[in-house]
């Protein structure tokens, strides 16, 4: 597994090709494209700090290695960690290498490698709770971060049941830390090498000894590429027993004892034990009714929250943009320099960055809980396009009713009331019905803030079946079922209005 | 000869260099109809504006009833006290959009006076029975014929009961039956005691119906007759 911050749910694939600082020079050689996300970071794959147009980390040494033993010359492709395994599938890259997990759902859809590493899966919590909160047992009733789509989060899931516990899921391996710091999760469940690397820049956190689970890290191949992959395992076997393995792991300071255990085994024919294995048999095995059947309540619960959230941000933005619409229309110039500001900083930014800022930015003076952020964060940002449509609105209305308004002795604020504002809600109606539809899609961002709606649901369960193909289409189904039903409402509305009361 | 309900004097007002109004003054009785008569430019329709308190002007005074406006931007209270003594029919009526006729009606009354509505609604519908629309009550503004239209605007400015009736260029859209019959309604106006300020190019119905006929011309009064 790794670290990456997904950014967007359905993020797209960045085919950003870097040479790595490795890469072997025979000019007739074919390329070994191999797929990795620069932002998990050290000691996985990370920007070379004296070099950032290169990547290091013991995955890119692990893949220099392999393109040796193949023969090809290694050629990084930049992908987004929650899209490597669809990207690989497609055929972006010949090979993924990422800190990802051996699980089943990746070994029923992929073709996946001899596992390379042995970690463990490790509970942190805040150095003054170290003594009371050291398994999962202990945190009944309390929150624990971890990143989404990997093993620890699947962990999280099955003692949400056993223990009770929250899982919140994050989109990269830098926050849960942060917020565990700051109060707003008791614990985080990730692997060892992500908790050590942390405990080493942060302090006030505490890693517990215990292991709560064992998993490993594998390469991924599409399945078609079999052959390529049967290859690949006799290199890095070879790798394990001539040391080279040992190596590169020393060189990043993630050696320990487990690794010859686990390279015994695998060189013994041996199976090896994976976290998941003692779990219930995956969905994986789901015919896709069932598939459908199973996950379609959580899907209708996460949509929910899309509707709840997106109705409150709605709201609230029409309100805060018919204020400041009618700030910029009537206010003096002072307060309509400062509105406009705030609307070309809210337009001229992206919402991506604004809620990470309103989350995790300001979280040092406050702290807001996270379907707050996530409300306020789209609220802020929708009203900034309302006030424009009301705006334009107002601005519309012929000045000849304003005056009619005016001699027959109505005061400005009465003009507003009772003659400009309901004209221009009509001018408005259908830029804020198209606004309300593109909101409830765009609510799908606050899944960064940890909040669990729709189509982050939907990844989950993506990343749990190994495909996207059903849980996409009933993602697709509810949206539109939500959507549609508010066009129909606001066609009939403005036809209401534009036929007479 | 009664005192002037309305008096302008020498009022002048510019647009940057050129005058549009350039010391006009011109006086009118209870009962009368005054005609401002000049091609489009000449400066009538700024007139009615200002003397309707929408256009500041840059010297001089306008005194309707006891209400009297100094150039620059008239206060709040002046305003209201303005909009008491004149009312104003525009040349495109402009009613309001999104009511029916009835509503535009009773909305200032109800509004910015409060009337009770029930009290509004019954002077209403008297004013629109007495102007022959009062079947068009229920219809939107677009629903209605140019005639109505300006009918229901007429009642909409005399819904308070303004001692001054501006009207700007009221036959521009009207055949010669429609001209005919408004005539009748204005003199009907008149009659009450009303003053009626009415800009027009229209010389024929201006002499047909005005008492006074005051010639503008480059923001100028070029000639006043009294008929």
């Amino acid at each position: 597994m790794t670290r990456a911050r997904a950014g967007l749910a359905f993020a797209l694939v960045a085919s950003l090709a870097l040479p790595t600082g490795a890469a072997a020079q025979t000019s007739d050689a074919a390329d070994l494209r191999w797929a990795g996300d620069p932002e998990g970071g050290a000691p996985f794959v990370e920007a070379d700090p004296a070099n950032p147009e290169q990547v290091v980390g013991f995955d890119v040494e692990i893949a220099a290695l392999i393109a040796r033993g193949v023969n090809r010359v290694p050629r990084f492709v930049t992908i987004t960690f929650t899209s490597i395994d669809q990207s690989i599938a497609r055929g972006d890259a010949d090979i993924g290498l990422s800190g990802i997990e051996d699980t089943p759902a990746r070994r029923a859809t992929l073709a996946v490698t001899v596992p390379y590493y042995e970690f463990r899966e490790v509970l942190t919590v805040r150095t003054g709770d170290a003594g009371q909160l050291r398994t999962l047992a202990d945190l009944r009733g309390r929150r624990v971060g971890t990143l989404s789509g990997t093993i620890a989060y699947e962990i999280l899931l099955r003692a949400a049941d056993q223990y009770g516990v929250t899982a919140v899921s994050y989109d990269d391996d830098v926050h849960p830390y942060s917020d565990l710091l700051i109060g707003r999760v008791d614990a985080v469940l990730l692997d060892h090498v992500l908790a050590e690397r942390r405990q080493r820049t942060m302090a006030g956190i505490t890693t517990q000894p215990e292991t709560v689970a064992v998993g490993h890290y594998v390469g991924v191949l599409a399945a078609r590429d079999a052959p390529l992959r049967d290859t690949i395992d006799e290199v890095l076997r070879r790798a394990m027993r001539d040391g080279s393995l040992e190596r590169i792991f020393r060189k990043w300071n993630v050696w320990n004892e487990d690794q010859p255990k686990l390279y015994e085994k695998l060189l013994a024919g041996e199976p090896v034990s994976s976290a998941v294995s003692d779990a219930p048999a995956g969905p994986v095995t789901l015919t896709g009714w069932e598939a459908a059947r199973r996950y379609f309540p959580s899907l209708l619960r996460a949509s929910s929250i899309t509707l709840v959230l997106s109705c409150l941000a709605m709201g609230l933005a029409v309100v805060l943009g018919a204020l400041i619409a009618t700030g910029r229309v009537y206010g003096a110039r002072p307060l309509r320099i400062l509105l406009v500001g705030y609307v070309e900083l809210v337009r001229g930014t992206p919402l991506l960055l604004q809620l990470f800022v309103l989350y995790y930015g300001i979280a040092a003076a406050i702290q807001l809980p996270a379907f707050a952020a996530a409300l306020l964060g789209l609220a802020l940002n929708y009203a900034a396009y309302e006030s424009e449509i009301y705006r334009s609105a107002l601005e519309a209305v012929p000045v000849g009713q304003l005056e009619a308004g005016r001699t027959l002795g109505l005061t400005e604020s009465q003009v507003l009331r009772l003659i400009r504002g309901p004209q221009a809600l009509r001018l408005a109606l259908a830029p804020m019905t198209n606004d309300f539809i593109a909101l409830l899609k765009d609510s799908s961002l606050v899944s960064v803030l940890t909040v669990l709606e729709l189509t982050k649901q939907t990844q989950i369960f993506a990343t749990n079946l190994g495909s996207w193909v059903i849980p996409g289409t009933l993602c697709a189904g509810i949206y539109l079922a939500m959507s549609l039903p508010l066009s129909v409402v606001a066609r009939r509305l403005e036809r209401r209005l534009r036929d007479g009361a | 000869m009664t005192a002037s309900v309305l008096r302008v004097d020498n009022v002048r007002l510019n647009r940057g260099e050129r005058w549009v109004l350039d010391g006009v003054s011109l006086a009118a009785d209870r009962g009368e109809l005054v005609a401002i008569l000049g091609q489009s430019g000449s400066g009538k329709t700024t007139l009615l504006r200002a003397i309707a308190g929408l256009e500041p002007f840059t010297s001089g005074q306008i005194a309707v009833d006891d209400v009297t406006l100094e150039s620059g931007l008239p206060s709040a209270g002046t305003r209201r006290a303005l909009c008491r003594k004149v009312g104003m029919v525009f040349q495109f009526h402009c009613l309001f959009e999104h009511m029916s006729a009835l509503d535009n009606i009773c909305l200032a009354p109800v509004h910015a006076y409060g009337v009770a509505a029930g009290d509004a609604e019954r002077r209403a519908r008297e004013l629109m029975q007495g102007f022959g629309v009062e079947h068009r009550s229920a219809a939107l503004p677009r629903q209605l014929s140019g005639g109505e239209a300006q009918r229901v605007a007429i009642a909409r400015a005399l819904a308070v009961d303004p001692p001054v009736l501006l009207m700007d260029e009221p036959t521009a859209s009207l055949d010669a039956a429609r001209r005919a019959e408004l005539g009748g309604l204005m003199r009907s106006l008149v009659a009450e005691g009303r003053t009626l300020v009415v800009a027009t190019h229209d010389e024929d119905f201006a002499r047909a119906c005005a008492t006074r006929l005051v010639g503008l011309e480059g923001g100028r009064v070029v000639h006043r007759t009294r008929q």
